[in-house]
């Protein structure tokens, strides 16, 4: 049995180590938000934080997340970084199939906690790793700069 | 497509694709009860789109699916304006498969795709929402006892205007399904529009940043198995014998099931069923295809442009014009096969019981879907339950439903549920891929370097032969010639042939644009070979051929004022400039701005976009779905290309089917012209508009003529 930290919460999950963070999140705790898209850390859909660092879970296996923080899709919204890039994305459309758009929110959300001003080479650096096939970078440009420029609201009884 | 041609399709849908017109209130209601579950008595539904409660829900059915292409707003933003509801005050469902509900008037069947959503769906949709929003007020009416007329309807409340009596739609639910449907309803005056037009937020966004969006991939059910897949590597082969034994020791692996050409590994989840997949030992009987490559595929194609094709479009004599011109010029192009790679790999979850079979996946084609497992199945096809999901991109692959048929039949041998999802290499090789297409063109050219005769003969598969036999009539492909025939430069001779050829080597099929994709690359270099040979500028040389087109000049001027046409650029880069008008009805005229590097390597600065697609009803997604396009259309025209060896497919995953990244995105400009036109497409022009954009740009910067994609093959190899 392994004990996982999750959105803040203790999971425990009966996996083997070397199983990837990705399958243990969908298939064996139903947190479904995650997605599959290479299996082979080339798109970014499965992108999560690891004590707030964007990493591929489709590769990552399981065993190496222990005793370390997991944040998920599913809780981004709860940090006042993660919230605001939701907005963004929400006030500017940037989704089109919503199928990457889990892990492109990770990534974004995961460079704007380190640079908060991120220059456009900043967002390429951050960001070329995930691939959207509806295309909607331009927007995702956009939506991180007009992130970056929202004061971060409180986080009343955080 | 004019407003005339529309109708007449509007029509002959309505007699040919079961009814929807004529036949979709007689039974409707009754339907719709049966089909949605929770749905109580007491609801009005005057029709297979609305579902109004007493409690006043108003629930919205979705018959075009979501697939990023925003049909889940544009389609409701249709019912709501007749209707008189807010989008905050509705709900959405998935419909249920139906073809007699829900036929695409286009086809006759239930389809999402070919961009015709809105076109086809533009009246339809607000005449469900008002005789909807007619049978409400006449409730309202009939309660108070005064004449309809002096009542309006407005965010789900009828008023009295006289004494500002009020009743909700819920409080008129069961007055109003007791009253007759009414022939005849009045739509609004698009002057009064108050949603239509406006860009309105998407409805299904919210859950789309949040992750509880549901796609076919993220089904749960009680006692489900996981499973992935390996099917033969070569179109046609077979399992010739497995050993399964070192795949069956892998914890979680619960079953091998051995079909005749697919091997799956049932397991309890995904990571087991990965490890097994890969401890298997399979060996394949390839069959005919085994050593097929691309060049049998491309010798076969070049064989056959050689031979008269079947005509599509004739006027004058385009033959004699092209042997008595003083200037003949001519040219060979290509295109390869294309892959997909929709974000969500392709899955599909079944169960199958003795007496029924559910499925559960994300299906531009949703009877289609339906009518595969009842095949497979033996069942009746009322027996067979198919939910829909979002789709995590379409682009004509989940127009297909072989991911179904291959589920069902695992699934057969499965004791419950089991979701089966491929992998993405199994996705990239077993798609159903755009055709390679090989085209002859060639133009008498006058003194004045003026075209006076144009041949295009293009050579390939004829995917609706197969796809929708009905609409392959006389030889004609009309998806393959899509847009060749709709050449709208102003030549006085035009002939336009197809030579059918079909290369069994791999399945093919639609991809964002298809022919027009293929047809506007084709015809948009050709005339830009036409501007240089005539030392022309390319946008006055296309400019003097659309005298009888103002909507395409309109679009070219917008486009290349907006782009800076002519204005000086920094060394070694250039402009490129490409025109679209096709079956969809929409204009479109594009200028890209791209450097090349010594190496070769393309890099897209710019693309500035003008469209036209006539009545517009969600500003903002036409914008999305053009931008959207242009980058689908860059990574195709850069590095898009599927290859053959020994029957099998090259590419396996996002390291050799490269698609464009963020870093190397260019700027994108949308420019809108908003008129009162029919609508017209707009999913899949951005892209089909694009390629030839692009490489009339690097000609522009280099001096090179790329007639075969991907660019940057080319381009190193030159």
């Amino acid at each position: 049995m392994i004990t996982l930290r999750i959105n803040g919460r203790s999971q425990t999950v009966d996996a083997s180590p070397d199983m990837p963070l990705l399958w243990v999140l969908r298939d064996l705790l139903g947190m479904n938000g995650t997605k599959f898209g290479c299996g082979v850390a080339l798109c970014g859909a499965c992108t999560v934080h690891l004590d707030g660092i964007p990493r591929r879970a489709c590769v990552m296996p399981v065993g190496a997340a222990i005793g370390h923080a997991i944040t998920t899709i599913e809780a981004i919204g709860a940090t006042p970084v993660g919230k605001k890039v939701q907005q963004a994305w929400l006030d500017l459309e940037v989704v089109q199939c919503g199928y990457c758009q889990s892990g492109q929110i990770m990534a974004a959300a995961a460079l704007l906690a380190k640079i908060p001003a991120p220059t456009d080479t900043d967002i390429d650096q951050a960001m070329s790793g995930n691939i959207c096939r509806c295309g909607t970078y331009t927007r995702i440009r956009e939506a991180i700069k007009q992130a970056a420029r929202t004061p971060s609201t409180v986080n009343k009884g955080g | 497509m004019d407003r005339v041609s529309r109708r007449q399709f509007l029509t002959a849908g309505a007699a040919t694709g079961g009814g929807l017109l004529l036949g979709w209130h007689v039974d409707a209601r009754a339907r719709v009860l049966a089909a949605a579950a929770k749905a109580k008595p007491s609801v009005f539904a005057p029709n297979a789109f609305i579902r109004i409660g007493t409690d006043g829900r108003v629930t919205l059915i979705m018959s075009q699916v979501e697939m990023g292409q925003g049909t889940y707003t544009s389609m409701p933003m249709l019912l709501a304006e007749e209707l008189e509801v807010g989008l905050d005050q509705v709900r959405l469902e998935h419909a249920p498969p139906d073809d007699k509900l829900y036929a695409n008037p286009l086809f006759g069947d239930q389809e999402t795709g070919a961009s015709t959503s809105v076109r086809v769906f533009y009246e339809p949709l607000r005449r469900a929402g008002a005789t909807a929003r007619t049978m409400l007020v006449a409730a309202a009416a009939a309660t108070w006892n005064v004449d309809p007329a002096s009542c309006r309807a407005q965010k789900g409340v009828v008023t009295h205007s006289p004494t500002g009596r009020t009743l909700t739609y819920g409080a008129l639910a069961d007055k109003a399904a007791k009253l007759p449907v009414p022939a005849q309803v009045t739509l609004k005056d698009p002057k009064d529009f108050k949603l239509i037009g406006t860009p309105a937020k998407r409805l299904d966004t919210p859950a789309k940043v949040n992750g509880t969006a549901q796609y076919g991939i993220d089904v749960r059910l009680p006692g489900m198995k996981i499973a992935t897949v390996a099917a033969s590597p070569v179109l046609g082969g077979k399992v010739a014998s497995l050993d399964d034994s070192k795949a069956k020791a892998i914890k979680g692996v619960r079953q091998i099931v051995r079909l005749d050409d697919v091997v799956a590994v049932v397991a309890d989840h995904m990571w087991a069923a990965k490890q097994g997949l890969a401890a298997l030992d399979i060996r394949w009987d390839d069959g005919p295809n085994a050593t097929l490559s691309t060049a049998d595929v491309v010798q076969g194609l070049a064989a056959a442009v050689q031979t008269p094709g079947v005509v599509a479009r004739k006027e004058g004599d385009a033959a004699a014009g092209i042997a008595g011109a003083p200037t003949k010029m001519e040219a060979v192009y290509q295109v390869p096969f294309l892959a997909h790679a929709a974000m969500e790999p392709m899955n599909c979850t079944v169960h199958v019981r003795p007496d029924r079979c559910e499925v559960w996946t994300g299906s531009q084609v949703l009877t289609r879907a339906q009518a595969t497992a009842a095949k497979v199945t033996g069942l009746p096809l009322e027996k067979v339950v198919v939910h829909n999901h979002y789709l995590g991109g379409g682009f004509g692959r989940r127009l297909e439903f072989d991911y179904v048929t291959q589920a069902v039949r695992i699934a057969q041998q499965v004791d419950g549920p089991v979701k089966v999802i491929w992998t993405r290499e199994e996705d990239i090789q077993h798609d159903v891929y755009r055709p390679y297409y090989y085209d002859r063109v060639a133009a008498g050219v006058d003194a004045r370097g003026q075209p006076i005769a144009w041949m295009h003969r293009l050579a390939g598969p004829a995917i609706l032969a197969r796809y929708l036999p009905a609409a392959f009539k006389d030889g004609i492909d009309p998806d393959g010639l899509d847009g060749a025939v709709h050449l709208l430069y102003d030549i006085p001779a035009i002939q336009v042939e197809f030579v059918r050829h079909e290369e069994p080597v791999l399945n093919t099929g639609f991809w964002r644009g298809v022919g027009v994709t293929h047809n506007t690359f084709v015809i948009e270099s050709f005339i830009d070979e036409l501007a240089a040979a005539a030392k022309q500028d390319p946008v006055a040389y296309r400019r003097a051929l659309l005298g009888k087109s103002p909507r395409a000049r309109a679009v070219l001027d917008l486009a290349a004022q907006a782009a800076g046409w002519g204005q000086p650029l920094p060394a070694g880069r250039g402009r490129g400039v490409s025109l679209l008008y096709s079956g969809w009805g929409s204009y479109l005229a594009e200028v890209a701005e791209v450097a090349v590097s010594k190496s070769g390597e393309v890099r897209v600065h710019r693309i500035v976009c003008a469209v036209d697609c006539g009545t517009v009803v969600n500003p903002d997604t036409v914008k999305a779905q053009i931008e959207g396009g242009i980058v689908f259309g860059i990574s195709g025209a850069l590095w898009g290309e599927v290859t053959l060896k020994n029957g099998r497919v090259e590419q396996s995953n996002f390291n050799d089917v490269r698609v464009l990244r963020i870093n190397e995105t260019p700027a994108i400009e949308v420019l809108l012209v908003r008129n009162g036109e029919a609508p017209g497409g707009i999913g899949e022009p951005g892209t089909a508009v694009t390629a030839p954009a692009v490489a009339n740009a690097v000609f522009a910067a280099t001096g090179k003529r790329i007639r075969k994609l991907p660019l940057e093959n080319q381009l190193r190899s030159a």
